[in-house]
């Protein structure tokens, strides 16, 4: 029975998380809006100066921008195309009768509670190290030349670290999914003698189209922000090629200690994670029953 | 009636999971193997697979040369510490508003959710020059109260997804019992919240004890968490690779175990219970 009273004691309950959410939202995008105004540099201090839309104009033409928002892009569609390509007949692998299958399946999540800087530097170091890692063994097994992974493809070796991080989430999701799929109707296609890959496409395709979603939102929220893989790998390069627009953000803020731009670029940001996030809470809200 | 499985199906979809299994998991391997070498033999080529002359003395040696426990320490003080802190604040938030619904209800929750969606690059800059006026800068205070606003969220969300499918006839026939509100929450909310409560306080661990952008940013010594710790192997004079494996070993070990008993709470909390 919600009583006057009761109400009064939910509202007090509650007063603490969002007033706390509210200042950790409102302090510091309010503040970045300011910064983005001026033109401020950590290493020049006392020369602030207003200087209106300047920031945005430069940090929009630079051509490092563009070459970090299409980085961006890149990685995140990239990471997005591996983990659910890949993902989907994993799940459905491990949805079959497996011996083992609770050890196959802690195998095959495991990449995702490796932290990122770990993950990162295994990768660099003991598997794609052009001298000594075991992926240039392996090419010279076979008589072909070691791949200097970061700098014949840096970006690409990037993805590959991420997605092996990120490929885990993505099974997981899509097998829950799959686990819940009713028995019965997948008999029944079978008994009316519908072939296994009639089955997939009419039955189990269109009811892992909302996990997929689901996957492609979250995983994109996560993914624009990429920054520790970048960090301890190539650091943003070589030139501009892995830089994304969370580092380029970085570089330009704690580098440069260029506060005006870095907060321009900042501001960039959030408007780009807001058009993802726009469709994320439409997805979840729908589910919602409050 | 269970579906008709051949042998011969399950046999290959077993070989087919293992190898695929142990391709993903093969990196990981991989660098536990490292760290029993030597530094000579993890650089070895060919590489060495089994055969190899074991040693334990790459986990003294990381300890001894860079201080390792100081760095799990801070991590074990900041993940612990900020999950703790988020529980105090989103147990009466979830509470609250899964008990005690109103219409505002489900917009407060999406705009909480909403917070999360601000990428912390647009906020460093701030949040930077906050830390360095206040002295907050490499500190584990200033570590623990990021990433406990940054992890709120999704806790929030987390308990209230739980505490909603607490059934309410239990507590009104509690009520009707004569229970007051104390008794209620202790022999009756309490027992079957506390599922929920572990596993949401598992997986907001495991987001911290992993966070990477903010330690990064914000610490450099005396507060550096372990992801800090490992990113120092990325200089060039950190490369021992037997030791970087050690080290991050070490680094992984309680959380890769934490992990694999949340798998299925992290799917639901990561997704808000939109996948089922």
């Amino acid at each position: 029975m919600a009583t006057q009273q009761t109400q009064l004691l939910a509202r007090t309950l509650l007063t603490p998380a969002v007033a706390l959410l509210f200042i950790w939202m409102i302090v510091p995008l309010a503040l970045t809006i300011y910064f983005a105004t001026l033109h401020y540099n950590l290493l020049d201090p006392g020369s602030e100066s207003f200087v209106g839309l300047e920031n945005f104009r430069y940090f929009l033409t630079d051509p490092a921008f563009l070459a970090s928002l299409q980085n961006t892009l890149v990685l995140v569609g990239s990471v997005l195309a591996i983990t659910i390509i890949l993902g989907v007949p994993l799940a459905l692998l491990l949805d079959q009768q497996v011996v083992g299958l609770s050890i196959v399946r802690l195998m095959v999540i495991a990449p995702f509670f490796v932290m990122p800087t770990v993950s990162a530097l295994v990768w660099k170091n003991l598997l794609m190290h052009p001298v000594s890692g075991l992926f240039a063994w392996i090419a010279h097994l076979f008589g072909l030349p070691a791949i200097d992974w970061f700098n014949e493809a840096p970006l690409f070796s990037v993805i590959l670290i991420i997605s092996w991080q990120w490929l885990p989430f993505a099974t997981l999701i899509l097998l829950t999914a799959l686990q819940s799929l009713d028995e019965e109707q997948k008999e029944a296609a079978e008994m009316d003698g519908a072939s296994a890959i009639s089955t997939f496409i009419y039955i189990t395709l269109p009811h892992l189209a909302r996990p997929i979603t689901v996957v492609i939102l979250i995983e994109t929220i996560f993914l624009l922000t990429v920054f520790a893989e970048i960090f301890v790998t190539t650091g943003g390069g070589p030139g501009l090629q892995t830089t994304n627009i969370a580092f380029l953000i970085y570089s330009q803020a704690l580098i440069q200690y260029d506060v005006g731009s870095a907060s321009a670029g900042g501001l960039v940001a959030v408007v780009l994670a807001n058009i993802v996030a726009f469709f994320l809470v439409r997805i979840v809200g729908r589910n919602l029953e409050a | 009636m269970a579906r008709m499985v051949t042998t011969r199906s399950k046999v290959i979809s077993t070989a087919a999971a293992w190898l695929v299994g142990f391709l993903i998991f093969f990196p990981i391997l991989w660098m536990v193997l490292a760290s029993f070498k030597t530094e000579l033999e993890a650089f070895a080529i060919p590489p060495s697979f089994l055969f190899f002359h074991w040693t334990t003395e790459n986990y003294v040696t990381v300890q001894e040369r860079s201080d390792y426990l100081h760095h799990a320490l801070n991590s074990i003080i900041i993940a612990g510490g900020s999950t703790l802190i988020a529980m105090l604040i989103a147990i009466p938030a979830a509470w609250s508003m899964a008990f005690s619904p109103t219409k505002r209800t489900k917009d407060v929750l999406l705009w909480m959710l909403s917070t999360k969606m601000m990428p912390p690059v647009g906020v460093l800059v701030p949040i930077y020059l906050i830390y360095r006026n206040f002295g907050l800068l490499d500190t584990r205070s200033g570590l623990i109260f990021i990433l406990c606003l940054g992890n709120l969220p999704i806790v929030i969300w987390m308990l209230f997804t739980y505490f909603k499918e607490i059934p309410k006839d239990i507590l009104e026939a509690a009520r009707m019992d004569g229970a007051t509100i104390g008794r209620e929450l202790i022999y009756v909310l309490t027992p079957m919240a506390v599922p929920g409560l572990a596993s949401t306080l598992l997986l907001n661990l495991i987001l911290a004890w992993n966070e990477a952008f903010w330690t990064l940013n914000l610490s450099t010594l005396e507060a550096a968490p372990l992801t800090v710790f490992i990113a120092s192997y990325s200089s060039p004079e950190g490369l021992f690779w037997a030791k970087l494996s050690a080290a991050s070993t070490l680094a992984i070990a309680p959380i890769l175990v934490l992990g694999w008993f949340s798998q299925r709470q992290l799917v639901r909390g990561l997704t808000f219970g939109a996948v089922k």
